[in-house]
């Protein structure tokens, strides 16, 4: 069995590793960095709670080796700050329309609704709703979820 | 769904050339698998479906991940390119629209930035989403193997579901397609459960364009997908539409006669009856969407 060194930057942390082939990013995240916020759901690609940005896309972690982030950027919802480590607009407008329950799928919403108000910064109800089509929510109900990314995308700032 | 047990191990090679690909397949046989963007093989490595010693990532090879478009020459795609890489792409866009709507259906915006178009045709689904477009289209595969490269026609690489006719050794580098027809126009129409988000339970791409040698003036192409062992093209419902006139009852044959090329079977995401159903309903729609674009693009 490969062991791989790898040289990763989580949320602006420059990270040196030595992981086998077959550990997933996810497995990485949570097991060799204790960065717990990145949910395991599925493992299939299937659910979206293992949502983080590898430069700045949303991938599902479950389905990404760890070697391949070598000399990648990942950003996981232990890193989605403001500039001061405070909460985000996006974060805030999510408590203010309860639209964390459970709160297990909340980490990879963040991710998919980050990287879509990076790409598109005032998306309409249908564009919210095809983003977030990877994100299962089995409990908060999407209505309040998309409300909150609506209300951020009015604010001007992920 | 509980979470599954962790990958088995093997071992990673990321490879540089393409000659060190044909090698390391030579080399370890069945006990190697390629992989670009790991959608599907991660998820039948974890069922147990492949068992691989080791996983070969050929994403990084010269060219793979590489969209080129040039007037007259037509659109190469390297096998690497994702779905959202093709999706986007300008070029894309402007010149072959059926195909990134195509690319843009499948699974959810995160697996698109993994999924590559490569991937999608090498796992050989008889529902896979970017194959009907690429038929509809006339695609070429560029194959690289152990007598150096080779091209085949899209249709021809497709022998039944997860079998393709990649020699051992062989694997896929690039799609081609040919500068389109001018005046051309394609609709991309998925059936799912949900309206995004899900494998295909019915796809229909229809392309169409002006064709003086027809005595209907036009040609179309439909290709089904999800509804026999293999993509499929309806060649008697292209028939149907080279040599009578375009226009509602034309349209209502054609679409019957894609629908009786169909050979669904039931299963649990919806019956052959259903499916059958759905295949005429969605040509017709696809006919009328083309033919509104064709019209328009004639004034
Ligand atoms: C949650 C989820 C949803 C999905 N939804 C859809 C959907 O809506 N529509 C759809 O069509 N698909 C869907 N898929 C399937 C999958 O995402 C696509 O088929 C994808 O395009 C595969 O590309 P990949 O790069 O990930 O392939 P990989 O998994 O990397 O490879 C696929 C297969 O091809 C082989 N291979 C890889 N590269 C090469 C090469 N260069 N030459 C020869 N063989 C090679 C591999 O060994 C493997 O057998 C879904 C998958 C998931 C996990």
């Amino acid at each position: 069995m490969t062991a791989h060194s790898i040289t990763v930057t989580v949320n602006g942390k420059r990270e040196y590793l030595t992981i086998p082939s077959h550990m997933t990013l996810l497995r990485m995240l949570r097991e060799k960095l204790g960065l717990t916020g990145t949910k395991n759901g599925c493992e299939a690609g299937e659910c979206g709670a293992c949502t983080v940005l590898v430069d700045g896309e949303p991938v599902n972690s479950c389905m990404m080796l760890a070697v391949e982030a070598d000399n990648r950027e990942v950003t996981t919802i232990e890193g989605m700050t403001d500039d001061e480590g405070g909460l985000t607009r996006l974060q805030q407008a999510f408590a203010e329309h309860n639209a964390v329950q459970c709160g297990f799928c909340t980490p990879g919403m963040l991710a998919s609704a980050r990287a879509l108000l990076d790409r598109n910064p005032h998306p309409s109800e249908g564009e919210i709703r095809e983003a977030l089509v990877g994100n299962l929510c089995r409990c908060t109900g999407y209505l309040r979820i998309i409300k909150a990314v609506q209300a951020a995308a009015e604010k001007g700032e992920a | 769904m509980l979470a599954r047990p962790g990958l088995p191990s093997f071992d990673y090679i990321r490879a540089s050339t393409a000659q060190e690909v044909v090698r390391l397949l030579k080399e370890h046989g069945e006990g190697a698998r390629l992989m670009m963007g790991g959608t599907d093989l991660l998820v039948r490595m974890r069922q147990g479906d492949v068992r691989p010693k080791i996983v070969v990532d050929v994403k990084h090879l010269p060219g793979m991940s590489e969209i080129l478009y040039e007037e007259g020459a037509g659109l190469t795609i390297g096998a690497a390119a994702t779905m959202n890489q093709v999706a986007k792409h300008p070029a894309v866009r402007a010149h072959y629209p059926l195909l990134a709507e195509a690319a843009n259906s499948v699974a959810s915006y995160q697996v698109r930035n993994r999924a590559t178009v490569g991937g999608n045709l090498c796992n050989a689904s008889p529902c896979a989403d970017t194959t009907p477009a690429i038929l509809a289209l006339e695609g070429r595969l560029v194959l690289y193997g152990p007598n150096g490269e080779r091209e085949l026609p899209a249709k021809e690489f497709f022998l039944g579901p997860g079998q393709t006719a990649l020699q051992p050794g062989e694997f896929l580098t690039a799609m081609r397609f040919p500068q389109l027809p001018s005046g051309s126009a394609g609709k991309y129409l998925k059936l799912g459960r949900s309206k995004a988000g899900d494998l295909s339970l019915v796809g229909v791409a229809i392309f169409g364009f002006p064709d003086e040698t027809t005595s209907s003036g036009y040609r179309f192409r439909i290709v089904l997908g999800s509804v026999a062992p293999v993509v499929l093209r309806a060649l008697e419902a292209e028939q149907v539409l080279a040599s009578q006139p375009p226009g509602d009852e034309t349209f209502a044959l054609a679409a019957q006669r894609a629908m009786e090329a169909a050979t669904p079977i039931d299963d649990v995401r919806g019956s052959a009856v259903y499916q059958k159903a759905m295949v005429r309903t969605l040509t017709l729609r696809g006919l009328r969407d083309v033919w509104e674009q064709l019209a328009g693009r004639k004034e």
